[in-house]
């Protein structure tokens, strides 16, 4: 009866695709209210998700860049000879749990000292004449907790004049991380769900409505799939306009917060996830998430009127 | 060979306990017409969900076209309703689309052509003598009309099988008549019609045969047979 070619069969998932979309719009204006209150329920769950990764993106980020940092700096008698300081450095590298052995000559670390003062560097331009700072190894752990252990053994090797290593700041900083992300986290997943559930409700009313239709259209013998299709897209379109206000959210304010926030925090040497990267990801992320919850309300709520 | 539907040995048990059908064996040839009559309460409605697989038996084999659909899968149950019309007494018409759209609906969510679904329907529409109503709403028509476009809908895909429960239940007897007149035309055309009816003299006038369901059993069957009830 039907050619089932591969362009008659594209043509007429084209237009059966058209038929449903047009289904669910008519539906979700029809219960114009309901849609209002689940998008809006939505809207708000995915503002607060918005507004908790965006500061947890960061406290991750800077907890990550210190954590990169943690690292033991051995500083070396002025003293000491180049075959002495080649010996130590292979001691060094026997040292247990030590990743990384790194020489920083005291010219590379004027430099380096030089160009994190920015422009205020001309003053301390005298300094290239005399160089006050010493030659150092930088070691890295295999855990930052190893540190204090690699640090109180390396101390008492010939030629070092001192041992510095950060103390516990990334342990204290994972520790608040972890709390108010278990936090978030359920506060998140209640709004979630009291989403969903509006959402299934708001798809249910539809169904009711058009019990007959769904009826004749089982006798008749549509699919159940093609009866399915109207509300998942119906539950679908919710979903993503719920997402609309918390990304234009996320841009404006994190626009706001990273460009008068971030030279603050540079003379701290902290640095935050850049505008672009935190716009594009966490926008995708929300209409990802808003369409998840849509689908989910709405397949949990045809299920069982299927079930005929 | 020509049997369009074969029950054998079908029990049908509902959850709460009731036996509504027990051990029903019965043959019904390609392009015949059968009413199943009997008093309330004795297996009608069963009967005929079975045959649009609206229930599945407890027990017992249903071959339908060659097919044991009592053992369909639930995911094929779709594509074997197309081959089965079925018409009901409260009709079951969308309100708010015309009767060309209330024909049309049938052809569209099985995702037919739009150039065969025209076609088609003005073919029933004109089968059971509505082709002039067809911008009408099922409110604007009477009992009798609105039947016969749920009949329309109903054979629009062409099927072997057409099932009636009661299709004359809600109209007068002269509608009834009409509706009559329009099964025999789809008859004719070879279709086998199964007509579940309380109308006796539509069944003593309209000779067919007659499958008689009392306990969810048969106590009779006759070709060219009588209703054998009091009206």
């Amino acid at each position: 009866m039907c050619e089932m070619n591969w362009k008659g069969n594209m043509v007429m998932k084209l237009r059966t695709m058209r038929r449903h979309v047009s289904e669910s719009l008519k539906s979700l204006t029809r219960n114009g209210w309901m849609t209002f209150a689940s998008v809006s329920a939505v809207t708000v769950s995915l503002i607060l998700v918005a507004l908790f990764l965006m500061v947890m993106f960061n406290l991750n980020k800077i907890a990550g860049d210190i954590e990169k940092d943690v690292e033991v700096r051995v500083y070396l008698d002025r003293s000491t000879t180049p075959a002495q300081q080649n010996q130590l450095e292979e001691q060094l590298k026997q040292v247990k749990n030590v990743q990384s052995v790194t020489f920083q000559s005291k010219k590379k670390g004027l430099n380096n000292l030089l160009s994190s003062l920015g422009s205020d560097k001309g003053t301390f331009e005298d300094l290239q004449k005399e160089n006050p700072l010493p030659n150092v190894f930088i070691l890295k752990t295999r855990q930052p907790q190893q540190t204090i252990m690699v640090a109180n053994e390396v101390r008492h090797y010939p030629n070092v004049q001192d041992v510095r290593y950060g103390k516990g700041t990334v342990e204290k900083m994972f520790k608040f991380i972890n709390i108010a992300r278990n936090i978030g986290i359920v506060l998140i997943l209640g709004l979630i769900f009291t989403s969903v559930f509006l959402i299934a409700n708001t798809i249910k009313l539809t169904i009711v409505a058009r019990r007959r239709e769904i009826e004749i259209m089982k006798l008749v013998g549509a699919t159940n799939a093609f009866v399915r299709w109207p509300y998942f897209i119906e539950g679908l379109i919710m979903g993503i306009l719920g997402s609309v206000l918390p990304v234009l959210l996320v841009i404006v304010v994190y626009h706001f917060a990273y460009y008068s926030l971030s030279s603050n925090l540079s003379q701290m040497f902290i640095s935050l996830i850049p505008f672009q990267t935190m716009a594009v990801n966490l926008s995708l992320l929300l209409v990802g998430v808003g369409g998840i919850i849509g689908v989910w309300g709405s397949l949990s709520s045809v299920r069982k009127f299927l079930k005929v | 060979m020509d049997d369009m539907i074969v029950m054998q040995n079908v029990w049908k048990a509902y959850p709460n306990g009731v036996m509504a059908l027990n051990g029903i064996d019965l043959s019904v040839k390609k392009g015949e017409f059968v009413y199943v009559v009997g008093p309330s309460g004795a297996g009608k409605s069963t009967f005929i969900k079975m045959i649009y697989r609206e229930l599945k038996p407890t027990r017992g084999k249903i071959i339908i076209d060659n097919k044991n659909i009592a053992s369909l899968r639930e995911r094929q149950v779709p594509y074997f309703r197309r081959k089965i019309g079925v018409v009901f007494q409260d009709f079951k018409l969308l309100p708010k689309l015309t009767v060309y759209e209330n024909v049309a609906f049938a052809l569209e969510v099985i995702e037919e052509r739009p150039v065969y679904i025209k076609k088609r329907v003005m073919e029933v529409l004109d089968l059971v003598g509505l082709k002039h109503k067809l911008r009408s709403f099922p409110d604007q028509l009477s009992g009798g009309e609105q039947q016969r476009v749920s009949i329309a809908r109903s054979i629009c895909n062409r099927p072997p099988v057409l099932i009636a429960d009661e299709p004359t239940g809600n109209l007068d007897p002269e509608t009834s008549w009409q509706i009559m007149d329009v099964f025999k035309r789809i008859n004719l055309q070879g279709t086998t019609i199964v007509m579940a009816t309380h109308n006796k003299s539509i069944v003593d006038s309209i000779k067919h045969r007659v499958i008689a369901l009392e306990g969810g059993m048969i106590v009779r069957d006759e070709l060219e047979g009588e209703y054998g009830y009091e009206a």
